[in-house]
């Protein structure tokens, strides 16, 4: 048990440092100079004010010290959880921004990853089982799955929001509220979040339905279902039996899909102009704002680490053959 | 596994269940449309606000709202300067006039002071009267060096306050158009509270919870969002006899134009200050959605798109190849093809159509330009730029290849289009120009530097003085890094010292005006250092669902701005507030 969870902890720490590292360089050897663009937006035209205001910003952020200082100092206040100061949106700390936005991303995604992949798995496992439900699961996952989020998410703003109504198509929450503890209040918040969500459910939840619908298939025709049937047990022990082995490569699929899904989160998000890290990171690229993009990524890396350290823990849970290699048979 | 979806089921059914409730909750009794508005006139509610009451605005804030510091002109929230604070004068670029605002007049005492009379019972959103002392100080702010208005005081002495309501600045050089741009452009902030910040608070604070003297205070903001409120206790309200008609005003942050389209088809916005392509069909449909024209180009004119050569460069170091460049765009199909008409092709001289007056007709028609692909080549060929090798394309006057690049920003989609054309016309002159698409920072980068052949640029809008312009044109000493004037790096010395005496020209003087501008409009055409293409639009559709009497064309329309880009609401934006009207009205 030691053994496994230190190697797998080895494994996180050694994935943590170089996704840190990747951050920190990708901004710092694009094209262009982050103090340069801030400066052009004011619009100063005394070229000695402008001098003073570059070597002013420029010491301000540290990009006058040496790179391996740079670096240094970023994983220095890393570790203390300071992100520095966003460029783009200065003089709001990075921490500010991104701690605004999270609660966002987080409800839009949590939700649609879980949910999708819980009625996916539903709708597989009763395809696989009916020749009716195939008939329509198969072809409508086929065609969601193949479906890009912005599209499916711009078909839904422009379907449901503009021409039928019944949806906002832009915001977190009514602009003509403010935050309140009030059933008007969260009423709006539900409101906004529907299409969003929605967006990115649909296109996950297609691909989950077939990949259970092939899993059960496979494992009903493999020895141990057979041999089942042939002792005469009733067709539902043996489907509960099958499904159990088709849910872990799902399992293993969900972890790599909360990874992929933050990048769906993205586009959906700069479609319904949703006010989560979507849009943020989307900025901050455009800006050259180093410290948000790393602030945002770091969210990012965390939570994609932390999501498959708890995967990690329920396939212990689930599956007995992770016990039986931490007892020793190591394959 | 079952036990797990006995708990999961209901969960899942009542988050659908929810979603149902607000997919039903979309029908409650409204006419229509609903989304990004709630139902109109809840005031028994005061979480929130009554749809009558309130303008919803966009097109200036592209991400949250990052601070409300009026001296960081170039990022404040939108509305920190002019509905929170505010500035002596405003501009009426209809009257071309000076209109008072905190000031209730000023005027030239000798040739090197100017005395502004500052109106009596106006007060700050905290109770505290205003007075001469906090224009002084907000002036005085100008000599911290990081400071964008800095170079005031190279040729401001001092502002100081000789009484309560009389603010006295002496000059050492008297620029009178600068200084008209000056008095419009800088807000006045309380002394009380910024007295005591330290410079780095002044420069980079947030100042949440901004005091000003303005017609709104702020109330709350939030990701995508800013709140202003309307103060009761406004100045205004007597001494101009003006009132801004919205309650509220929320300026929502868009991340793109389509949302903004979105929202306003679903009256869900008032004013939208987006470039939106295909605005014509909006206004022609039955959309309930108006511009200022209901023809083309729909638009005022904001600013003017210039093709900027780098005159350090061979061969636009070359007038006549500058000429022959300027002869070879097609704008015309620019205008029509990448705007649908929303712009207009731009005067020889750039000036905006506000500044007609000033184009001097006789050296335009003795030294302008027009698209004529025959003329541009014979210019060519008598400068001695010929195509020696029959691929088409000319070559310089050494033999050597001419390869030019057009750089524009990558997204900007109308001018990579426009860029596109640009290259296309030219070719078609036999000047090779490819376009390129950095991302923007790099762009700016490059621009500063000197390091590009060809760029489009109109970081100067409409103001008092078309000076702006020609600073922006001729400005000297050309420096290593070009900020945002002069990025060809022209240097015509000649032309900067008509352009000082036209600063120094006073701007009731318009004869005098003319004449200097007269001679510095026949170098510019003579010379092309820099090429304009055409008018932007002063991008603006407003809904007509909760708002009506919209600046227009139309007879008995108010003809102010319809904007709320940052410093246009000195501009007449302000003004477009206080003459709108409930449409229920």
């Amino acid at each position: 048990m030691r053994q496994y969870f230190g190697r797998k902890l080895l494994v996180y720490a050694l994935t943590f440092v170089v996704a840190v590292t990747v951050n920190w360089m990708i901004p710092r050897f694009m094209p262009g100079d982050p103090v340069a663009g801030m400066l052009a937006r004011t619009g100063v035209s005394q070229p000695a004010a402008v001098e003073a205001m570059r070597v002013y910003y420029t010491d301000l952020f540290g990009f006058d010290r040496p790179l391996w200082e740079q670096y240094a100092n970023f994983w220095a206040t890393l570790l203390r959880g300071d992100f520095g100061i966003s460029i783009w949106l200065f003089p709001t700390p990075v921490s500010t921004v991104i701690l605004r936005a999270v609660p966002y991303t987080l409800a839009l995604m949590i939700p649609a990853v879980l949910l999708s992949w819980w009625a996916g798995n539903r709708l597989g496992a009763y395809a696989a089982r009916r020749r009716l439900l195939d008939n329509t699961v198969l072809p409508v996952g086929y065609v969601l799955t193949a479906m890009p989020y912005m599209w499916l998410a711009v078909l839904l703003a422009w379907g449901l929001g503009v021409v039928a109504g019944w949806f906002p198509v832009a915001g977190g929450y009514a602009f003509s509220l403010r935050p309140a503890l009030t059933g008007e209040f969260l009423l709006s918040l539900v409101h906004h979040w529907v299409l969003p969500f929605l967006s990115l459910f649909l296109v996950a939840l297609g691909g989950w339905a077939i990949g259970m619908r092939n899993m059960i298939i496979y494992e009903l025709e493999s020895d141990y279902a057979t041999y089942l049937a042939a002792l005469g047990a009733p067709a539902k022990l043996i489907r509960r039996y099958a499904f159990r082995n088709a849910v872990l490569p799902q399992i293993t699929g969900l972890a790599l899909q909360l990874g992929v899904l933050v990048a769906g989160a993205l586009v959906t998000e700069i479609v319904f102009s949703y006010p989560g890290l979507g849009s943020l990171i989307l900025k901050a690229i455009q800006n050259q704002d180093f410290f948000l993009l790393q602030g945002t990524f770091m969210f990012i890396v965390i939570g994609v680490l932390v999501a498959n350290f708890v995967i990690d823990l329920v396939y212990v849970v689930v599956d007995p053959r992770t016990r039986a290699g931490m007892a020793g048979a190591q394959a | 596994m079952r036990k797990r979806a006995r708990i999961l089921v209901p969960l899942l059914a009542a988050a659908m269940a929810a979603a149902a409730c607000s997919g039903g909750g979309a029908t409650l009794p409204t006419q229509g449309s609903q989304g990004a508005s709630p139902p109109a006139g809840n005031p028994g509610n005061p979480g929130s606000l009554p749809r009558n009451e309130t303008l919803y605005t966009t097109g200036t804030q592209w991400g949250p709202p990052a601070h409300f510091n009026p001296i960081r002109e170039g990022d404040h929230a939108t509305g920190t300067k002019g509905l929170v604070y505010e500035t002596l004068f405003h501009y009426d670029p209809n009257t071309a006039k000076l209109v008072p605002w905190l000031a209730e007049s000023g005027s030239w005492t000798s040739d090197t002071v100017y005395e502004a009379k500052i109106r009596s019972g106006v007060t700050w959103s905290d109770g505290k009267p205003l007075t001469a002392k906090d224009v002084a100080f907000s002036y005085g702010l100008g000599k911290i060096e990081t400071i964008s208005f800095h170079n005031l005081f190279d040729w401001l002495k001092s502002a100081e306050a000789i009484d309560d309501k009389t603010v006295r600045f002496t000059f050492s050089k008297a620029n009178y158009q600068e200084w008209d741009f000056n008095l419009y452009s800088r807000v006045i902030v309380p002394e009380h509270i910024w007295a005591g910040r330290s410079e780095e608070e002044v420069l980079n604070g947030a100042n949440e919870k901004p005091v000003g003297s303005g017609a709104y205070t702020y109330q709350s903001h939030d990701q995508d969002r800013v709140v202003y409120v309307r103060r009761d206790d406004w100045w205004g309200k007597s001494a101009l006899g003006k009132e801004p008609k919205p309650r509220y005003i929320v300026d929502v942050a868009t991340p793109g134009n389509e949302v903004a389209m979105g929202m306003l088809l679903q009256k869900g916005l008032d004013l939208s200050n987006n470039f939106l392509p295909g605005v014509a069909n909006l206004v022609n449909g039955n959309f309930g959605i108006t511009t200022f024209y209901n023809e083309p180009p729909y638009m005022l004119s904001a600013n003017t798109a210039w093709l900027v050569p780098n005159t350090t460069r061979k061969p636009m170091d070359d007038p006549a190849f500058r000429k022959a460049l300027a002869a070879s765009v097609d704008t015309k199909k620019i205008v029509e093809g990448v705007y649908g008409n929303l712009v207009k092709v731009a005067s020889p001289t750039g000036l905006l159509p506000q500044w007609d007056q000033f184009v001097d007709q006789a050296v335009v028609g003795g030294s302008g330009f027009a698209f004529d692909t025959a003329k541009a080549r014979k210019t060519l060929a008598d400068a001695g730029y010929r195509d020696r090798d029959g691929d088409g394309l000319v070559e310089n006057k050494d033999g050597s290849k001419i390869k030019l690049t057009l750089m524009v920003p990558t997204g900007w989609t109308d001018w990579m289009e426009a860029a596109r054309t640009i290259a296309t016309s030219a070719k078609a002159a036999g000047i090779d120009v490819t376009p390129d698409f950095p991302d923007f920072n790099a762009l700016v980068e490059k621009r500063s530097k000197g390091d590009f052949d060809l760029l489009v640029n109109n970081e100067r809008q409409l103001s008092n003085t078309p000076w702006t312009y020609y600073d922006y044109v001729f400005q000297l000493p050309v420096n290593k890094t070009q900020n945002t004037v002069n990025f060809g790096r022209y240097e015509n010395k000649r032309a900067w010292e008509l352009v000082q005496q036209l600063n120094q020209v006073r701007t009731d003087d318009v004869a005098g005006m003319k004449a200097v501008i007269s001679q510095i409009q026949r170098i510019h055409l003579d010379e092309m250092p820099i090429i304009p293409l055409w008018y932007n639009g002063l991008w603006a559709q407003s809904s007509v669902a909760t708002w009506k009497n919209w600046p227009s064309a139309a007879q008995g329309a108010p003809k102010s701005a319809p904007v709320m880009w940052r410093h246009w609401l000195e501009l007449g934006g302000f003004e477009t507030l206080t003459q709108i009207q409930p449409a229920g009205s």
